[in-house]
């Protein structure tokens, strides 16, 4: 409780002095007190969601997963007593601005929300989330892989279900590797390196992958690594990419990085799928729920593309998670046990998450993931290829133990600023970047009321 | 001159050639040259009705903000401004003071403790809480005040009362005419301001039925974004493009104005 109103207090001083210009800080600051259901002790069972289900009543729920509309659609049908008010708030950031505005002020925020588990910490230590512990969804534990029950459930309690996930794997271009007589697809970094090399000697406008600073993309790719950079404990914090596994991933980047066999083409605009569609970018290092953007935005090379498992630094498989999103409930919520009764069943109701992969998006649920009904499907962008099977086999493989820092949304939002500016520009050592990264994120945490180690 | 004319006309050039594609075709063609199918009316079509029409809704809330805020905005503005130059009264020195020092302030970083008070009121998430903020406007203050310092001249003020009219009537019937160059530019200012506001409106709205154009946008174009996106650029683009003929279309409505009454002025004085 201390602590939440020394936060309190540091956010109050931060607005009072003007410094609300930095809008990553304030969407990255959990600090407030969350009120909604004060005094009252919440506590239940999965019973009490039956009956909060019977009983109904009216619910706000925000989501910009293009699923959504659907869901909630099929949730009124079958339960016709509840109104779930659908609000597309913005994407990530943007809702989640709006969300720690709504949090401080006191009113306004949904009862549920999807958070991205990069996120779920810094709501959760703000105790501004509802632990699910209390109506008992700790059960549905066995229903998720490891990786994504792991991103929501920590510290004793349980901040939300997981929706989707993001295993990485490697997509490539197999008629870029062919015609760069790339015959071998890489399975270690090594033998990356040197497709990289070939790809760019056989056309200089080509390039292995686009790289041109992203802070999610870097975190995880130090994470499939074996690095643990985001340390923290209680109020306590401690970013420190000179360990083994964050020392491993800048050591073999810096090869493609410092040698200028990265393209500096930016994740989601016009150049990076245009190099997609024509070719010249052969690889893409992301995240499970990839396939889909690619027939929608580099439809021109269907056919083209491949999916493989991420390479390895010693050959054994391993890999990381790249974005994904749960849904929590919101201790502002009024009416949690419905909020509650909504989200098991968005999250884990076969009929929801049915309509959740039909469009699109990639399972976090083990009957899912092992459903040969999802793992045999052929994709024709892909050439026929049954890409579910090596990609629901990566979500098996995700390097345990990761975590992110309460204030991981804020992180990313500098990390061009910080890393971008000083090795990205210039393509220089990346473990110089990364320093500059850690002070920006030190100084920022301080400044939040952490304790920085 | 031709790298000025390239800067300023080329990206909506731009804009009008990448209108008329589809989705598909914008990132498989020459960027700065028309693709196979001419899909501009599709384009529109689609951005019309597109989540059941939601653009238009859009377009309806970017107006009320204009017509109310910036309205709201100039009117305001005019009074105050004129009363400042024409009215001596104690605190007139203070007033100038913050006035000059609120048009320093950018309005960025005076939104989110506008947010917070927005939230004690429960006034977030209703129209209200985009045009109150919008109806002060620092900057048009001051510029009413010293345009209304040259433009009117204070004999003919003395005249008027002399004559036995009231404030209100001298400044409905004789200063609103000199002043109208100055409402005009004001107006300009203010309605590209409210048409374009972004931030203020993207905190305090979370109801996309609420979004103005800006914020509405905004959004589709974040939808091409991470994972399950859906992108729908093509729209993005018609909207864009749609977004910015009402606002060519005031600018060279109230410049017109605006010139005729510069002139105006000078055959006067």
């Amino acid at each position: 409780m201390s602590r939440t109103f020394r936060n309190t207090l540091t956010r109050r001083t931060v607005v009072a002095a003007g410094a609300a210009l930095a809008l990553g800080a304030l969407a990255a600051c959990g600090g407030g007190s969350s009120s909604g259901g004060d005094g009252e002790t919440v506590a239940g069972s999965q019973a009490d969601l039956d009956a909060a289900l019977e009983k109904g009543g009216e619910i706000t729920y925000w989501s910009w997963t293009p699923s959504a509309e659907a869901q909630v659609e099929a949730f009124q049908k079958a339960y016709p007593n509840v109104k779930v008010k659908l609000v597309n708030a913005g994407t990530n950031t943007d809702q989640y601005t709006k969300m720690t505005n709504a949090i401080n002020a006191g009113s306004g925020a949904p009862d549920v929300a999807q958070v991205e588990y990069y996120a779920i910490p810094q709501y959760a230590l703000s105790d501004s989330l509802l632990d699910l512990n209390v109506y008992g969804l700790g059960d549905l534990k066995s229903d998720y892989s490891a990786s994504t029950w792991g991103s929501v459930a920590f510290d004793g309690k349980i901040y939300g279900l997981p929706q989707d996930s993001g295993p990485m794997a490697m997509f490539y271009n197999k008629k870029s590797f062919d015609a760069a007589g790339v015959t071998k697809v890489p399975t270690t970094w090594d033998e990356y390196i040197d497709a990289a090399k070939k790809i760019h000697d056989y056309n200089d406008k080509w390039y292995i992958t686009s790289d041109n600073g992203d802070g999610g993309q870097t975190a995880s790719m130090i994470w499939q690594a074996g690095g643990h950079p985001f340390n923290v404990d209680g109020n306590t914090i401690n970013v420190n990419f000179e360990d083994e596994g964050s020392k491993k991933y800048t050591a073999m980047w810096n090869q493609l990085h410092t040698e200028n066999l990265l393209s500096d083409a930016k994740g989601w605009t016009d150049e990076w799928f245009r190099a997609m569609t024509d070719g010249s970018l052969a690889t893409l290092i992301t995240g499970a729920w990839m396939p889909g953007n690619m027939e929608a935005n580099a439809a021109g090379a269907s056919g083209d593309w491949r999916v493989a498992p991420i390479p390895t630094y010693d050959g054994t498989p391993v890999t990381a998670e790249s974005g994904g999103s749960s849904q929590a409930v919101l201790k502002q919520s009024k009416n949690p046990a419905l909020a509650t009764a909504f989200l098991r069943w968005l999250n884990n109701d076969p009929a929801s998450i049915k309509i959740f992969l039909e469009s699109g998006g990639f399972p976090s649920t083990t009957a899912e993931l092992s459903d040969p009904e999802f793992t045999d499907a052929k994709s024709e962008y892909f050439g026929g290829q049954q890409i579910n099977k090596v990609l629901a086999e990566a979500s098996t493989q995700v390097a345990p133990n990761w975590s992110y820092l309460p204030i991981q949304a804020y992180a990313n939002t500098i990390f061009g600023d910080t890393a971008g500016k000083t090795s990205y520009t210039n393509h220089s050592d990346l473990n110089a970047g990364l320093a500059a990264w850690k002070t920006a994120i030190d100084t920022y945490a301080k400044q939040q009321g952490f304790t920085v180690k | 001159m031709v790298a000025f004319m390239l800067y300023t006309v080329l990206p909506l050039v731009w804009l009008v050639i990448n209108a008329s594609k589809t989705q598909g075709e914008l990132f498989d063609s020459f960027g700065l040259w028309f693709a196979d199918t001419f899909a501009l009316f599709t384009n529109i079509g689609d951005t019309l009705t597109y989540k059941d029409g939601i653009f238009i809704r859009w377009v309806g809330n970017t107006l009320i903000y204009v017509v109310i805020g910036a309205g709201g905005a100039t009117l305001l503005a005019t009074l105050a401004g004129y009363g400042l130059a024409k009215f001596k009264f104690p605190g007139r020195g203070a007033v100038f003071a913050v006035v000059l020092g609120a048009v320093a302030v950018p309005g960025t970083a005076l939104a989110v403790p506008t947010f917070l008070m927005f939230s004690k009121m429960e006034l977030t998430n209703t129209p209200w809480a985009v045009i109150i903020p919008s109806l002060i406007s620092p900057f048009g203050l001051y510029l009413m005040w010293v345009f209304a310092v040259q433009a009117i001249p204070t004999e003919i003020l003395e005249a008027a009362r002399v004559d036995g009219a009231g404030e209100l009537r001298t400044f409905f019937t004789i200063s609103i005419r000199l002043l109208a160059p100055g409402i005009v530019t004001v107006l300009l200012f203010t309605t590209v301001a409210t048409w374009n506001n972004y931030f203020l409106p993207l905190i305090m709205l979370s109801d996309p039925n609420w979004y103005p154009l800006t914020v509405g946008l905004n959004q589709w174009n974040a939808q091409a974004q991470g994972a399950g996106s859906q992108p729908i650029f093509n729209l993005v683009l018609t909207g864009s493009l749609l977004s910015i003929v009402p606002i060519v279309v005031a600018f060279l409505f109230l410049q017109r104005q605006w010139q005729s009454g510069l002139s105006a002025g000078s055959v006067k004085a």
